[in-house]
């Protein structure tokens, strides 16, 4: 079996180049073909991996376009894998992703007001339980088109975790999570799905973000390219639909 | 690059001790080697134990008494009393914080057994507990504003040692695996939180790649003490092919272990020593062994395992709902580690360590399901809040930067070395002659054996390292500095296991199957001086 890796060495060796290698694993993951790459052909290809079992987040990459983790993913012949988009590159298929973490800070995504003995309902809990299986694996904020216009979206992964707070029973100051994503936040996002099909934890940012959008308008917010392009024929209403 | 605590690694127990020092008023800087997030605690997945009572009658004293007798007679009660009567306190902090815990039908946070409880006391959220603890710990510290600096492996730690008083730290050298430099940073106080050495087993382990024992090597380096290193937990249920992790509360639910007969042969829900060694008895005899979680159900297999039926099904082409699941018992838990005090400190001042890595006498021979993620937050806060008042009152002068051109030098030196052996098949060599000489059932040739080939390895360490040569995320070098460690580490737990003519919990000796408590209720230490590994029984 071959497969094609997109190889960069680093700001040392400027050039990038595919490189294919064969080997002879057969309904193996692709982190197990990369393992062996390594420990056996090449000593100098790069990635991250970490738990092997899909819950760390530390192996998303891409596959033929599309964001992967390699130890869920079963390599076919002719595969080309190459790293996540969005990040600055690293090397090989390591990517930077301080800036993208950085996102979970800019949009609040954490639990503002702490009470102890707050009780908590199954069907409370189950609101949020599919939002709180997130890894942190990036592979949204990979494939999200919004970044190509503006760098400063806060992204699927950082909205997810605010809707999960603001969706949470516990958390008694959600308006304040709503007020830190109006500005490259919900109204940003092109609702174009992607998040979702790729996400390995089966999460639906782009849902998550529509859910947000609701709470922004019944909070007085409206989406601010719709206000401004009829903000001359009138300003917005109490409750923040557009008046006409 | 001075901050008052320094702690390396940002897994649950670095987290939670980051927390409690910025609580506490210290200016905190958290360092790993991964991101956060990515640590091993993501992995856990039974749940937390705590005394609640919210599923079965339950008490303090019942766990304390659990845990004691899992412990087999080397865990300190007081340490245990601590960690137990904390709990409750402990998973109430974790549920305030936002950690989404699975709930009973009346609003109470769910529980449910594990092995060795006698009632149903591990908090879970479905088998997700690990992975959402860790991320709301980590949702906190942004919270907090608390720096963490990714993808910075530890070197070496900073020590001083005047002549008049006792060594005490001053910082961590790190090197930064994207840039290829190393970096120094100083604190008046340094938390160790950096896992366990479960990889020494190599494929044989549930563990992530990560779980290299780096923080153990470097204490050891730097002079503070280990103990009861020989002492490592077997799970008794990993998949046979891949050695990922079906957690216990699979068996907690009802599941059930099967030989190739079709036959149950042991009590699913004893301690895990005792499960891992009638598994390993089954397979000495040439049986396959099978987890049967069938009867449980599509519906509750989907609600309360949802990894288990994924990773089944990816790894061994196995579905849980229709088919048995072939398992083996593989390394998960390492119980011996840094040697701390009551205060969570070593025997060097200003440096302490917490969670997996360290060894705070609570699990003795054999660690309880459900006491780790509980032991990291009831010392992580512990340690945070001790490391900042140390941080406090300090006033010693501290420098780093020397060490920092000692391990320059040293890497230098690495990158150099011959590369006539190939060091990743040496350490494929180790898991393997570890998995079969220092596993589950151990005798002294075998450990001995072992030991020679470590002795070999480590003489032949500068035929060794790394292919790779180059400076930017140098993972080959990375990797190859993981296995020194852990060879290093290998010669403690071996001389450890050599010295401890007995069993007791996981450390099983086939040619000693008495339990003396005459000379070995004790805790075995391990200690480098002059490059000369030591051993010492010490109560």
């Amino acid at each position: 079996m071959k497969i094609k890796i997109a190889r960069y060495m680093g700001k040392e060796v400027t050039q990038k180049e595919d490189i294919e290698y064969e080997v002879s694993l057969s309904d193996a993951t692709l982190l197990e073909v990369l393992n062996e790459i390594k420990t056996k052909q090449d000593a100098t290809l790069s990635y991250s991996s970490g738990c092997r079992s899909s819950i760390c987040g530390s192996c998303s990459m891409r596959v033929n376009g599309r964001e992967i983790l390699a130890c869920a993913y079963k390599v076919k012949d002719g595969d080309f894998v190459e790293p996540m988009k969005n990040s600055p590159l690293i090397r090989d298929l390591v990517v930077d992703m301080d800036r993208a973490y950085e996102f979970n800070a800019k949009a609040k995504a954490w639990q503002s007001s702490i009470k102890k003995g707050v009780s908590l309902s199954e069907e409370n809990q189950m609101l949020n339980e599919f939002q709180s299986d997130c890894i942190l694996c990036g592979s949204c904020y990979s494939v999200c088109p919004v970044y190509a216009v503006n760098s400063e979206f806060l992204g699927p992964f950082a909205l997810t975790r605010v809707w999960k707070y603001v969706s949470d029973k516990r958390e008694n100051e959600p308006q304040s999570k709503i007020d830190a994503i109006q500005t490259n936040g919900v109204w940003d996002c092109t609702l174009c799905n992607e998040c979702t099909l790729v996400c390995p934890q089966g999460i639906s940012s782009k849902a998550d973000i529509e859910k947000l959008r609701m709470r922004s308008v019944a909070s007085g917010y409206s989406d601010p390219s719709f206000a401004s392009s009829f903000g001359s024929f009138g300003g917005a209403s109490f409750d923040g639909s557009p008046s006409f | 690059m001075r901050s008052d605590v320094l702690i390396i690694g940002a897994g649950g127990a670095g987290l939670v001790a980051a927390i409690n020092a910025h609580e506490s008023g210290a200016k905190v800087r958290v360092i790993t080697k991964e991101y956060p997030t990515r640590s091993q605690t993501c992995m856990a997945q039974g749940g937390i134990n705590a005394a609640l009572g919210n599923a079965s009658d339950d008490s303090v004293e019942a766990h304390v008494q659990n845990t004691l007798k899992s412990a087999h007679g080397i865990a300190n009660e007081e340490a245990v009393r601590h960690l137990c009567e904390s709990a409750p306190d402990a998973v109430e902090w974790l549920d305030s914080i936002g950690v989404c815990f699975s709930r009973t039908k009346d609003a109470k946070i769910a529980q449910r057994t594990l092995g060795g409880a006698s009632a149903a006391r591990a908090c879970y959220a479905q088998d997700y507990t690990g992975l959402k603890i860790l991320h709301t710990l980590y949702d906190r510290c942004n919270a907090l504003g608390i720096e963490m600096l990714s993808e910075r492996y530890l070197l070496n730690l900073v020590t001083h040692k005047p002549t008049s008083s006792d060594a005490y730290i001053g910082g961590a050298t790190f090197l930064n695996i994207r840039s290829g430099e190393v970096e120094s940073y100083e604190a008046a106080a340094v938390i160790v939180a950096t896992g366990g050495y479960s990889r020494i087993y190599d494929k044989h382990s549930t563990n992530s790649t990560s779980s290299t024992g780096d923080g153990q090597a470097a204490c050891l380096r730097a002079g503070a003490r280990l103990s009861d290193m020989e002492f490592v937990q077997f799970h008794p249920t990993a998949l046979k092919g891949s050695s990922i992790l079906i957690s216990e509360s699979a068996r907690g639910a009802g599941g059930y272990l099967l030989n190739s007969k079709n036959e149950r042969f042991t009590n699913e829900l004893a301690p895990r020593d005792e499960v891992a060694r009638a598994i390993n008895e089954e397979i000495q005899k040439g049986e396959g062994v099978f987890l049967d979680i069938r009867h449980l159900g599509e519906e509750f297999i989907d609600r309360e395992l949802p990894q288990e039926r994924k990773l089944a099904k990816l790894y061994e082409n196995i579905d849980p709902v229709y088919e048995i699941i072939p398992i083996k018992s593989v390394a998960h838990y390492t119980m011996g580690g840094i040697e701390v005090d009551k205060n969570s400190q070593t025997n060097i001042e200003g440096l302490f360590a917490v969670g997996e890595c360290a060894n705070h006498r609570v699990h003795g021979a054999n660690r309880l399901g459900g006491n780790s993620l509980l032991e990291l937050v009831v010392f992580g806060k512990q340690a945070g809040a001790n490391a900042a008042n140390y941080a406090k009152a300090f006033d010693k002068t501290i420098e780093a930067k020397e060490q920092a051109k000692i391990d320059e030098e040293y890497l230098k030196r690495v990158k150099e070395f011959s590369n006539e052996i190939d060091f990743y098949e040496k350490r494929t060599f180790v898991g393997n002659i570890f998995y079969n000489n220092v596993g589950i059932s151990r005798d002294v040739k075998g450990l001995k054996e072992a030991l020679e080939a470590v002795y070999k390895i480590q003489k032949e360490t500068p035929m060794m390292g790394p292919k790779d040569r180059s400076k930017i995320y140098n993972t080959n070098l990375v990797e190859f500095l993981e296995f020194a460690n852990m060879i290093e580490l290998c010669e403690s737990v071996l001389v450890s296991a050599i010295e401890r003519k007995e069993s007791r919990g996981a450390h099983y000796r086939s040619d000693m199957l008495e339990q003396n408590d005459e000379k070995y209720k004790a805790h075995t230490i391990t200690y480098e001086e002059n490059g000369t590994l030591f051993t010492d029984f010490a109560e």
